[in-house]
């Protein structure tokens, strides 16, 4: 196939949407199999069937619809008109009112000018909810591997990766590093072979940007890949996901299947001299193994612990050899980069952090789901406008960005623009995109041993700061929270923290602290009002007599 | 090979671009702790006693990995540095069951000299106590995991020395252990050629040599039967090593 | 008024103590700089106010160490961690591992010569905790002297310096487990 030929497949492909009056895209991610999607679809399709509207009304099963939290969504095309809380009895009522009708289901209606749309800007998500998540014609319809056909036709693998180190992108998986300069790295790097790698495995607690972009559009992420490797001159693949993610694991088999029939992964790309396969590496759910060195070498087979860097995988990773490796989110923005260039690209959000970031919206606020927004928009915005503030009688507290390895970020910094270094400076991060909003119900000594609870579990026990440290961090904190904590206690919890981020071997134990920093840094209160106080020994002394004991050495 | 010139603590020194600075420290006496390593393993960057202070970088380095370039300021023994090595050796202390007192290798246990470089007067975590496997399985040796500061240096002499890769990490986090075969009984390992090279590198009684304990001190004296009969009656017998 | 000093016995094996006899003839002159107003080598059966200095040997892993424990930091301006079982629960915390029902029925069953019993009340005998902790774990401990047993020069070394009024830091040779 060549990339004329693409382009009557898109116009095929167009047409043959054109024919139906309606499009009924049900969502059929995760979050809205867990709410029951799947009978929906049959109600769907059974009554379409039944009235008669097989020919003129097309049933689709896409990606993320976004308000999470309100599932099973159904979106109906033209209009659009989306629906919330879709049970198999709506589903009914859609297809008899709205279908046969005209007339939408009102009590169901999603209000789309609401701010959760309108205040979103989409560039990983714009083809999320719009097209069938199984179907490589419906994507290249939607402009899929157009970017890839451009670079392969037109540009030099420096052009490449100079278009991505001019658009500012920088690593979506949160530590904010230049997408470009990483590129350039591998690049140059002299090897008689060049790896590119996907980090798909997302781990954070309550993040799902990944997954989400994997199950309903696996095929941005694909052609971001195969632009990559053009780009460093490499000509092998992989993504690593975690097997917790079946559906997604599931999706990507497909896209990789229809990739390679179509020509557009494996030899001869797109007719050209470009040759790059992708290979799945299925993780068994070891948050470090988003760690990216032991990652590299959970896909070689082995134990996934990580190493110490130098040297960076950009010089040294798979096999000894420079690997390209980036996160999901960072690969899905390359081709959007590609198609309308840089420049584009770098005036969405701000100079320093570019483009836009999804997030995954959980925790006390009335929606909760899948968003994209530009860098730098104020957290305000996010949490009162999109997100709709916290529930009625409560009042916003913090909000947790980065998951376990972030920090919180208080009411009196609402208005910080959400960008790396602005993240940074109030001690959190931008992380890969979880976050979680809590209200004034939250404790925030139970967030720290939450999360600190995980990193314990999750610390692969190579170096001994995270394997032991996080252990005695927890139990502080547990002993903290039920009241038994002393101020030595909190002391003591204060120098393990910074102790174990300081000497930590790898991100995992080195962050694992930030969550008890960041909640002290600003809600110090809450601790020290469960430390107990000291117990009274002689004399109303307190023990410990350390002062006294010179007056006391007389003869 | 170039050479560069550095300082470690106020001193001048130069070296090969291509030396550790552990490697560079040790020729020249500059003592840094260590636990992982051990010359001749590949090394780990585990136990991170060896990190070292970096002027301009906010990031410490361990030693055993990180290499100076031209004009490095390296410091090795700041108070920040001995404070964290201090409740590393702690960390240590507290995770596993050391009784120094009944251990086979009291006296010559790198963790005990560890506790005293570092000047370990008490443990201010509180003592975890765990319950960790013993096994005995094997015919010469036991592993007490018990001891065990999962160091990882018989995991790597039996990879990459003997080449028998017995030994690896089972569990994670606080519930790592050294398991042998797919955690198998020691005695049972196929794998396993009796070399005891394990047993020689582990720096703490968690491998080691049976007959070692008080407990286990018996007198072989079947040999006294056996050369007493060959010369009176120039007979030969088979209980040469029968314990009387 | 000489300084006031006493030696408690927790659950330990009195080797600290033996060791403190060790001192030999250094006891003499000893004797002549301090008041011992309570110890298991003494016969007084209350620890008593107002104390300056005590030793505590053993780790605390019975209900009747606890409470003495507490008693002694009550009454006792400086408290020493004697030895390591105090100071990390060596072979007295061996028993962690095992529940408390074990160690009875190990004691008390399997290995009793005559009558072997379970304890049923604990007017007399101490009631075991749940774990055996060492002694900073108990109670706020001023210094620590190790060794099982510490050697009779640390702990001369560690009373001298006592006595001369400064807070003892053990040079790294007196610093040994084990």
């Amino acid at each position: 196939m060549t990339l004329e030929d693409l382009r009557e497949l898109a116009g095929h492909e167009q047409d043959r949407q054109t024919k139906f009056r309606f499009r009924i895209l049900y969502c059929s991610s995760a979050g809205c199999v867990s709410s029951g999607c799947d009978d929906v679809k049959k109600t769907l399709r059974a009554a379409l069937d039944a009235g008669g509207f097989a020919e003129t009304c097309e049933l689709i099963g896409t990606g993320c619809l976004g308000l999470c939290g309100e599932g099973p969504l159904v979106l109906v095309q033209p209009g659009p008109v989306m629906y919330r809380h879709v049970t198999p009895a709506i589903a009914q009522r859609i297809v008899d009112e709205h279908i046969a009708q005209g007339k939408p289901v009102e009590e169901h209606r999603v209000n789309l000018a609401d701010p959760f749309f309108a205040a979103q800007t989409r560039i990983v998500l714009e083809r999320m909810g719009t097209i069938n998540a199984e179907s490589i014609d419906e994507c290249i319809a939607a402009g899929g591997y157009e970017a890839l056909g451009k670079v392969l036709t037109e540009m030099a693998p420096e052009e490449v990766v100079a278009e991505i180190r001019k658009s500012g992108l920088r690593g979506r998986g949160g530590a904010g590093y230049s997408t470009g300069l990483k590129w350039d790295i591998v690049r140059k790097g002299k090897a008689d072979q060049k790896y590119v790698v996907c980090n798909a495995d997302e781990g954070d607690p309550g993040a799902f940007m990944d997954r989400s972009v994997l199950e309903g559009d696996p095929h941005r992420v694909l052609e971001g890949m195969a632009i990559a490797g053009y780009a460093v001159g490499a000509n092998q693949g992989f993504i690593y996901v975690r097997a917790e993610y079946p559906l997604a694991i599931d999706r990507l088999r497909t896209a990789i299947r229809q990739a390679e029939k179509l020509g557009l992964l494996g030899n001869r790309i797109l007719e050209s001299q470009f040759n790059f396969r992708i290979d799945l590496r299925i993780g068994a759910g070891a948050f470090v193994c988003g760690e990216e060195t032991a990652l590299l070498r959970s896909v070689m087979g082995r134990r996934g612990r990580p190493r110490p860097r130098p040297p960076y995988p950009s010089e040294s990773g798979l096999w000894g050899k420079p690997t390209l490796i980036n996160n999901v989110e960072t690969f899905a923005n390359i081709a959007p980069i590609i198609a309308k260039g840089s420049a584009w690209f770098s005036g969405i959000g701000t100079p320093k952090s570019t483009g836009t970031k999804v997030f995954a919206l959980a925790g006390n606020v009335r929606n909760t789901g899948l968003i994209e927004v530009p860098m730098g928009i104020p957290l305000r915005r996010i949490i009162f406008d999109i997100a709709g503030g916290t529930p009625e009688g409560t009042e916003f507290k913090a909000a947790q960005t980065g998951g376990p390895s972030g920090g919180c970020i208080p009411k009196e910094h609402l208005d910080l623009p959400v960008d790396y270094e602005s993240l940074a400076t109030v001690g959190s991060i931008m992380g890969s995109g979880g976050m979680i909003v809590m209200d004034s119900t939250a404790s925030m000594v139970d967030v720290a041993k939450y999360f600190m609870e995980f990193c314990m579990d999750e610390s692969c026990g190579k170096c001994i700061p995270c394997r032991v440290g996080t252990k005695h961090i927890y139990l502080l904190l547990d002993k903290i929270s039920r009241g038994e904590g002393s101020a030595e206690d909190f002391g003591l919890l204060k120098e393990l923290c910074t102790m174990v981020r300081e000497t930590s071997l790898c991100g995992l134990g080195q962050s694992a602290p930030n969550p008890v920093l960041s909640t002290i840094r600003f809600f110090q209160e809450e601790y020290t009002r469960l430390l107990k106080p000291p117990t009274e020994f002689a004399d109303g002394g307190t023990g410990g007599a350390h002062a006294s004991v010179s007056a006391e050495g007389k003869e | 090979m170039a050479i560069i010139t550095f300082s470690i603590d106020g001193e001048h020194y130069s070296a090969r671009e291509d030396q550790t600075i552990l490697e560079i420290a040790r020729e020249h006496k500059i003592p840094i702790p260590t636990l992982c390593h051990l010359d001749g393993l590949s090394t780990v960057g585990a136990c991170r006693l060896c990190l070292v202070e970096i002027e301009g970088s906010a990031k410490l380095q361990p030693a055993c990995t990180a290499k100076p370039v031209e004009g490095m300021v390296i410091r090795t023994n700041t108070d920040r540095l001995k404070k964290y090595r201090r409740t590393i050796v702690e960390l240590l202390a507290s995770e596993g069951n050391h009784q120094c007192a009944v251990c086979v290798v009291n006296g010559h246990c790198e963790l005990q000299n560890l506790a005293y470089e570092v000047g370990l007067d008490h443990v201010r975590v509180p003592y975890l106590f765990p319950s960790k496997r013993l096994d005995a399985t094997h015919k010469d040796f036991v592993i007490d995991r018990n001891r065990c500061v999962l160091c990882t240096r018989c995991v790597r002499v039996c990879h990459e020395v003997e080449g028998a890769h017995v030994w690896d990490i089972g569990g994670r986090g606080i519930n790592c252990e050294i398991i042998g075969d797919m955690n198998q009984p020691w005695g049972e390992s196929e794998s396993c050629t009796s070399c005891g090279k394990c047993v020689r590198v582990c720096p703490t009684g968690a491998l080691f040599e049976k007959g070692a304990t008080v407990g286990e001190m018996h007198k072989e004296r079947g040999f006294l039967k056996y050369i007493v009969t060959a010369r009176n009656k120039q007979q030969w017998i088979a209980t040469a090593h029968e314990e009387e | 008024m000489k300084p006031r000093v006493a030696t408690a016995w927790l659950g330990g094996c009195s080797g600290c103590h033996m060791s403190f006899l060790d001192m030999d003839e250094r006891l003499i002159e000893l004797a002549d700089r301090i008041e011992l107003v309570y110890s298991p080598i003494a016969d007084v059966k209350e620890f008593p106010p107002n104390v300056d200095v005590a030793l505590v040997e053993g780790a605390v892993t019975n209900s009747e160490n606890h409470e003495m424990a507490h008693i002694i930091r009550r009454n006792a301006r400086f408290v020493v961690s004697f030895g390591d079982c105090a100071t990390t629960g060596n072979v007295t915390a061996m028993r962690n591992r095992f529940t408390s029902e074990q160690i009875q029925q190990r004691a008390y069953i399997e290995l009793a010569d005559l009558n072997p019993q379970l304890p049923s009340e604990y007017t007399t005998l101490a009631q075991l905790l749940t774990t055996a902790r060492p002694l900073h774990e108990v109670i706020p401990v001023d210094a620590y002297l190790h060794g099982c047993p510490p050697t009779a020069d640390q702990i001369w070394f560690t009373v001298s310096e006592l006595l001369a009024g400064r807070v003892p830091v053990l040079p790294p040779a007196y610093l040994r487990y084990g």
